[in-house]
């Protein structure tokens, strides 16, 4: 009895496994691209049912400038990559950012955005992040694990006192509480949880924005296809390239976002396409 | 010992995860957990023989005050204890301003209060228990010779009450060291700090738990042994003969 379940199973995998591929082939100008929805604001579902956020306006102006014809696939997260790889849909494209893990399965674009960490104190101390000497002692948080953990562990390990906490508003309860004197935080999860950005706030940003070393805080987000579909990410790697070369991208992002989230191509990956 | 050395050096050469580095942080573990620990068993058992004595009282305003703060704090979870110790205090106003901010800043010392209190209920249970349990030949006995009540808890029942207590004791040391693993989540580095630093640095949480809960084997290892050489000195009395 067993068996012949198998054996069903697997003569019905064979079978949607070439209509599906067929109708690839009827069809080359559709391509299906697999999202996890909610993430708000890169992807939301409005009242009316339709998808829209800025991950949807950057994936369909990614898909004119390639002349192909997109369709959304919901999926949730957990299953996105083995659901590229089982051909429910033919590129991610749901803020997955490039680790060498991922890459071992799938084939990345260039990163289309990153988002960056930002150093924050209160208004009224004066600290200077680059003097490190003057950093003697201060007490820094970070969510224990992540990459600005890793960041402040590695650059600045000598000197600050770090605290590690099990999650961001742990450590933004002690920010409040006055037990730090600075937290290295995410920015969208600082900006949702720290009164830091206006003129007569409690908080400051010191610094500038941190995305770099990319060893550290990754390239960022990018669109992931199956390793040998190497022409259909050549086609949106081009996309990306036009859409910063233009300033279509910082459009779209002054639309959703009030800080910067841009990670342009270098000269070396674009030049090719031109 | 150069043989040793370099037999350890190979031993650690062979992993990504126990370098020098990690097994550094896992020394300043042991050392906090240590400190942490030893320091709120003995403040609390300087704490637990007075309150061991007063919850035996016949006065009611001494006896129901104890009572009270031993079932708070034994009926509530140690770690429900610690935050509340550390994210409770700030909630004072103008507490940072204070000269107790010296003492609350740091997460030490609100780890500290919470596990000695914590520790306390418990021994102050323990004592008041042996003490409760006196054989009363003892108690008649210390009368005939006149001794007063102060004189009699001092020689006759807290000595015999402490060593009767000593395996349930040695039972809370054990616990207490156990218990103290909490205190990470509010930012110590003590052992289980250690380890999940070492987890969340190396996606490893397998090697990361393992090496710790071997130490902390060790620990409990060390602490059974002291407290078995204890038993058989203290409670040689208590053996049947020839044993």
């Amino acid at each position: 009895m067993n068996k012949w379940i198998t054996s069903a199973l697997f003569v019905g995998a064979l079978f949607i496994g070439q209509v599906s591929s067929q109708a690839m082939a009827q069809d080359q100008n559709t391509i299906r691209l697999g999202i996890d929805v909610p993430y708000e604001p890169f992807v939301v579902r409005n009242a009316e049912g339709d998808l829209e956020g800025f991950e949807i306006d950057l994936g369909n102006e990614l898909c004119a400038r390639a002349n192909l014809e997109c369709d959304w696939v919901e999926q949730s997260w957990d299953g996105i990559i083995p659901g590229l790889l089982s051909r429910k849909y033919d590129a991610i494209l749901s803020s997955m950012a490039i680790t060498p893990e991922r890459e071992r399965q799938v084939l990345f674009s260039l990163p289309y955005y990153n988002t960056p960490s930002v150093w924050i104190t209160a208004r009224d101390r004066d600290i200077d992040i680059d003097d490190k000497d003057s950093l003697k002692g201060l007490s820094v948080g970070v969510q224990r694990g992540t990459i600005r953990d890793v960041y402040v562990t590695q650059e600045y390990g000598d000197v600050l006192d770090i605290h590690r906490y099990g999650s961001s508003q742990e450590v933004v309860n002690d920010l409040k509480a006055g037990r730090l004197d600075l937290t290295f935080e995410d920015f969208p999860i600082a900006n949702d949880a720290i009164d830091f950005r206006g003129d007569d706030s409690p908080y400051k940003q010191l610094g500038e924005s941190i995305k770099t070393p990319t060893s550290i805080f990754g390239e960022g987000a990018a669109m992931a296809f199956r390793k040998r579909d190497r022409d259909l990410a050549e086609t949106f790697d081009k996309a990306i390239c036009e859409v910063y070369a233009d300033g279509t991208f910082d459009k779209l992002m002054n639309q959703y976002f009030d800080y910067d989230l841009s990670v342009p191509p270098s000269a070396a990956d674009c030049e090719k396409f031109e | 010992m150069e043989q040793l050395n370099s037999w350890f050096t190979a031993l650690l050469s062979g992993n990504a995860i126990f370098t020098a580095n990690t097994l550094g942080f896992y020394w300043n573990g042991l050392v906090t957990t240590i400190q942490l620990v030893f320091l709120s068993l003995l403040i609390g058992v300087i704490l637990a023989v007075p309150l061991a004595i007063g919850r035996g009282s016949k006065r009611r305003w001494i006896k129901l005050p104890i009572y009270a703060y031993t079932y708070v704090f034994r009926g509530t979870p140690l770690l429900i204890q610690l935050y509340l110790v550390y994210y409770g205090v700030v909630f004072f106003d103008g507490i940072q301003d204070s000269i107790f901010w010296v003492v609350f800043k740091q997460a030490f010392f609100p780890a500290l209060i919470a596990f000695t209190l914590n520790t306390a209920a418990y021994t102050t249970e323990i004592f008041h228990g042996a003490i409760k349990n006196t054989a009363k030949g003892e108690i008649e006995a210390a009368r005939a010779y006149g001794m007063s009540r102060r004189l009699m808890m001092r020689r006759i029942i807290l000595p015999s009450a402490f060593r009767r207590a000593l395996p349930a004791y040695g039972n809370e040391v054990i616990f207490m060291l156990h218990a103290s693993a909490v205190a990470s989540v509010v930012t110590i580095m003590d052992l289980t700090g250690a380890a999940y630093y070492v987890y969340a640095r190396f996606y490893a949480p397998f090697q990361a738990f393992i090496f710790v809960a071997l130490i902390y084997l060790c620990l409990t290892f060390g602490i059974m042994f002291v407290f078995r050489k204890l038993e058989k000195r203290l409670l040689a009395h208590l053996r049947p003969r020839g044993a």
